[in-house]
């Protein structure tokens, strides 16, 4: 029962730590590179003309 | 707590949107921060935004030639939604701030919620997938990949995108066509229900929100009830803009972490700040 607690006191971590492997799975990928090209130009669907 | 809210909401925004240049002359931040994406739903065409809006960056990835699992978006959710939850969205988002300021505007009797709420909450699901996620890719624009999000329903990019580039930008106002007009229209109805209705966009339509709500039961950032010194009283109910009961507060996705029941308790049995070996996580069997 006190595992079972805990583990729901800190699934948090577990969530963080979730969060890293997809930012590095992420970067491998070349996503980020993505997301800059795409915010850095204006998004006209974003602003109602695309 | 209600001042210091509005303080963070205030600060955050205006941290998050503070290329002061691109306002002035209508163009938008180009720099190595876009990189990164905002907690909070803020459009990257917001000529002041330094950093990317997560749902406009999962759509980019999906929108991708082939499939990819979004993992750099993931990784901002999970990150984000383990910390902090909704609290993301009552303290940091820029527009969870355009929708609270509008509910203070002293017309109309004031509702918490819409009639078929019990229904109508789960809109945001359906936007999230529909709109935002893996449905976008197949159901608009003849199977082309748009950000149907985006481009057909997302008021913060009217608000925060649109409206000050066209105001400055006369080369994209001369290209104004009935997709602006349809997305006015959708921004004017947000307006308008927010200033009677509570966060109508966070409680219907907000695929972000629909994210963070499902971190709410185990985010790090919880509302801590003690059942021991809990007198039953209903006051943290009647004072939660959306009516979450005591016992439900910590695990609903509705949740935005607002703190206006720890406000009111008169009992003090509702806190941010767990005390050692005494309360558990709202909802929490032992």
């Amino acid at each position: 029962m006190n595992i079972w607690k805990n583990s729901k006191k800190h699934a948090w971590i577990g969530g963080v730590l979730a969060g890293v492997c997809c930012f590095g799975l992420g970067l491998a990928e070349g996503q980020f590179a993505v997301i800059w090209k795409k915010a850095v130009m204006i998004c006209l669907e974003c602003i109602g003309i695309g | 707590m209600k001042k210091i809210r509005l303080g963070v909401q205030l600060l955050f925004t205006i941290l998050t949107n503070g290329y002061v240049y691109g306002f002035l002359n209508g163009k938008i931040y180009q720099g190595r921060m876009k990189y990164v994406c905002v907690p909070g739903l803020n459009c990257y065409s917001c000529p002041g935004a330094i950093g990317s809006c997560p749902i406009g960056a999962l759509q980019a990835l999906l929108n991708q030639k082939g499939f990819e699992i979004p993992f750099a978006v993931l990784g901002f959710f999970f990150l984000f939604g383990s910390v902090l939850g909704r609290f993301v969205c009552g303290w940091l988002c820029p527009f969870g701030l355009v929708q609270d300021l509008l509910h203070k505007i002293p017309v109309f009797r004031k509702r918490k919620k819409l009639p078929l709420h019990h229904i109508l909450k789960y809109g945001k699901y359906l936007t999230l997938i529909f709109l935002a996620g893996i449905g976008s890719m197949f159901l608009f624009d003849g199977f082309a990949k748009v950000p149907a999000f985006c481009k057909y329903l997302c008021p913060s990019g009217t608000f925060f995108g649109a409206l000050p580039l066209l105001s400055t930008n006369e080369l994209l106002r001369s290209q104004l066509g009935g997709l602006f007009f349809w997305k006015l229209g959708v921004l004017l109805v947000i307006v308008f229900l927010s200033i009677k209705v509570y966060r109508p966009f966070c409680q219907y339509l907000c695929p972000l929100g629909a994210i963070y709500g499902w971190f709410n039961r185990f985010s790090l950032v919880q509302v801590h009830w003690e059942k021991e010194r809990c007198i039953s009283c209903g006051a943290c109910e009647r004072a939660c803009p959306v009516s979450i009961p005591a016992e439900e507060i910590s695990r609903s996705p509705e949740c935005i972490r607002c703190g206006k029941c720890v406000q009111v308790c008169p009992a003090h049995c509702l806190s941010f700040r767990k005390r050692q070996g005494e309360s558990l996580p709202c909802g929490t069997e032992e």
